[in-house]
């Protein structure tokens, strides 16, 4: 009788090999995302990996989702009284707008998309400022270096590698700064994304990408994106360790986000992070959700509000009561109310600083066409 | 004077800008141990160290976007694509972000830095090596584009260039990189903006850059035969662009003929053109004329000295400027025969 090779191995009496460390070890994510509260809100057993953030730090949380959702409301509004060319809503995302911003200190950086205006106002840029984009007025209306916010990116993914290169020169030149940048779920289909997260890894770059998965990149569901298990299982191609959360569970989000900023701070390199949540309002105001959703998928996502979910969390911690309920509520109708007065007003721009800042010094042709819109602009005040 | 080809040019303007400036990084493909696949790195790794020159992925958007953050830390880096065609896929990131970060934040945020782009043809190269790409980053409101043709300015305007406060997309004739030339470094020649008259003459300009005014030069020799003197202008910075020089010179001979490696259409050559006519045309004696490579994709290596602008080619277009007052047979008839 012969042996097959395969016998003769099975038959051997070799010693099993201790099997090597697997070197996924710690860069997988969780196979179910991370969640701390139930969706009504009552706190889950406690966990080792992930303690429940400070409850002061939960409580401005709060306060500053429900200025931030009514700062969506008011900007949506702003829309159809012709005050906003466009916006992008992030209703219902508002425990990832604000979580990302909470993780950081002031002057860590952000790279956020369109759909952070939210965000931005969380982290203390004058309301206005943010939304100058979306006003038509110029392109970015804060100042980046100031308030350590990149311009708002409209073209996807783009500034993941921006993200990587910031953060890499803050470390090479000794600040433990680190840069948080912020995308949805359709971005991680774009090479940016990749090139992003490796040149990150190689480098060692303090970067959190957080994926705000919203399931929808404007019509196209998750499914036409991905056939990954989830979009955190994208890191481990690149030796990024990664984890999911439950978007929509403002403790979680969190408590997932500190950790991966403290991973970056500690100088061990870039964090992916995904976040399933769900746009409540079509892609913008100019989009019509119901060609590609229906209604009964967007009332099962309202019964997870993240708001009400803190809201009555916090309310067992003895952290919130009707009145402070209401009195932020009054902060957040005070700002909006201050938003719109402020937005009703044009804003007034000047044709000859289109040459401004094309380059430090205009060239002789930029500054010879700067003298001909003068020349048109002073011909056209006469004839008025 | 001692002789030095661009390659060692450019490796010397690269290693005194590290030297003098701390923030200048260097960074690409094989750019590091490897010095280059032209050596235009040779030997920086070794000197400044692996964090002031460095091999990064192999990812062209990655390269230009990562020198995005980086400038926006303070840095000022300079970048390598290692060939013209593989530069494409950081097109999005040059074109989007290191052209317009300084508009879009009303000058809150620039990202000073150098885009190196080895360019054009000449060399034997095969598929995807030779392209001729300045007219997609000339066409770019917010970028430089700089491209050398002597070995003083191959030192001089990379200098200006890591210097200069925006970004640059610098051009490197491939063809020019081993031609050597007398120098004592560091020359320091005219600056951005300004067109070199590189030979005198008083009966035509021609007007050209990068690796088509050593061709510019060789035929005006040439034409010298022919009866002819010919001035030569090197453009040196297409943008920004020297519009004085250029007409003063074609105002003074009457006649021009526009020289350029890149296929004709709709390029950078067909802008000067016009530049030309709309400034000079009461000194005109004859239409502008433009020797271009041809409207194909680059040619593989046999082909290629039937694409490339060449002496002949240029002196055919020296002889229909209307020497003799007559219009040129091939305009008269286009167009009539519907």
């Amino acid at each position: 009788m012969t042996t097959t090779p395969q016998a003769a191995r099975r038959a051997s009496p070799r010693k099993r090999r201790p099997s090597a460390p697997d070197p996924s070890a710690g860069l997988l994510p969780q196979t179910e995302p991370v969640r701390l509260l139930n969706p009504d809100g009552t706190l889950l057993p406690a966990r080792a990996d992930y303690p429940e953030p400070p409850v002061e730090a939960l409580r401005e949380m709060y306060r500053r989702m429900v200025v931030g959702r009514r700062f969506d409301a008011q900007a949506t509004a702003l829309t159809k009284q012709g005050r906003l060319a466009v916006y992008p809503s992030s209703r219902g995302q508002e425990a990832c707008q604000v979580g990302g911003v909470l993780a950081l200190r002031d002057d860590d950086w952000v790279f956020p998309t369109y759909r952070e205006s939210m965000a931005l106002t969380a982290r203390g840029i004058d309301p206005v400022e943010v939304l100058t984009l979306l006003r038509g007025d110029w392109h970015c209306g804060y100042d980046p270096a100031q308030r350590r916010t990149a311009p708002q990116c409209t073209p996807l993914a783009t500034q993941c590698v921006h993200a990587a290169g910031l953060a890499y020169g803050e470390s090479y030149q000794g600040r433990d700064t680190v840069a948080l940048v912020y995308i949805g779920d359709g971005a991680t289909s774009e090479g940016d994304f990749h090139e992003g997260v490796n040149f990150a890894a190689v480098f060692k770059a303090p970067v959190v990408y957080f994926v705000q998965n919203n399931r929808y990149a404007i019509s196209v569901p998750l499914s036409r994106q991905t056939a990954a298990p989830s979009l955190a299982y994208k890191g481990v191609g690149y030796g990024v360790p990664s984890e999911q959360v439950d978007g929509n569970d403002p403790v979680a989000v969190l408590a997932v986000l500190n950790r991966a900023v403290a991973h970056a701070r500690a100088g061990k390199g870039p964090y992916l992070v995904e976040a399933h949540t769900y746009r409540m309002e079509p892609h913008t105001n100019a989009d019509d959700a119901s060609r590609y959703r229906d209604a009964e998928e967007v009332e099962a996502w309202r019964d997870r509000d993240p708001l009400t979910r803190l809201e009555t969390y916090l309310r067992g911690r003895n952290m919130l009561d009707d009145a402070a309920v209401a009195e932020i509520a009054e902060q957040a109708e005070t700002y909006a109310a201050q938003l719109r007065e402020r937005m009703n007003s044009q804003p007034t721009v000047d044709p000859l600083s289109l040459f401004d800042h094309v380059y430090a010094q205009p060239t002789p042709q930029l500054v010879e066409q700067r003298e001909q819109v003068r020349a048109e602009l002073a011909a056209s005040e006469e004839d008025a | 004077m001692p002789t030095m080809t661009m390659a060692k040019a450019l490796n010397a303007a690269l290693a005194d800008a590290m030297l003098d400036d701390e923030r200048v990084v260097v960074f690409g493909e094989d750019v590091g141990q490897l010095g280059g696949v032209f050596r235009i790195t040779d030997g920086l790794q070794a000197r400044f160290g692996d964090k002031r020159c460095f091999d990064t992925p192999l990812a062209e958007a990655g390269i230009v976007g990562f020198a995005v953050g980086l400038a926006m830390s303070g840095l000022r880096p300079v970048v390598e694509m290692q060939f013209d065609a593989f530069a494409y896929p950081a097109f999005e990131q040059i074109v989007s972000h290191v052209a317009k970060l300084r508009n879009r934040t009303r000058g809150a945020l620039s990202v000073p830095m150098v885009i190196r782009v080895p360019y054009a043809g000449g060399i034997g190269g095969v598929e995807h090596h030779c392209d001729s790409s300045e007219a997609y980053y000339a066409h770019t409101p917010g970028l430089k584009v700089v491209t050398p043709a002597t070995v003083d300015d191959a030192y001089s305007l990379l200098r200006e260039a890591i210097e200069d406060l925006d970004p640059v997309v610098f051009m490197e004739p491939k063809k020019l990189y081993f031609a050597g030339a007398e120098t004592s470094l560091p020359a320091r020649t005219e600056p951005f903006g300004r067109a070199v008259v590189r030979r005198p003459g008083r009966d035509a300009t021609l007007v050209a850059y990068g690796p088509a005014v050593p061709v510019a030069l060789e035929a005006a020799e040439a034409a010298r035969e022919e009866g002819w003197d010919l001035e030569v202008v090197d453009v040196r910075t297409i943008v920004p662009f020297d519009d004085a020089t250029i007409a003063a010179s074609v105002r003074r001979t009457g006649r021009c003929v526009v020289v350029q490696e890149a296929q004709g259409f709709a390029g950078v050559g067909a802008e000067i053109a016009a530049r030309v006519q709309e400034r000079c045309f009461h000194a005109l004696h004859a239409p502008v004329l433009r020797v271009s490579g041809l409207d194909i994709p680059y040619p593989a290596p046999m082909l290629e000295h039937t694409h490339l602008p060449s002496v002949d080619r240029v002196l055919d277009a020296v002889a229909r400027l209307q020497w003799e007052d007559q219009p040129d047979p091939r305009w008269l008839t286009e167009g009539s025969a519907a």
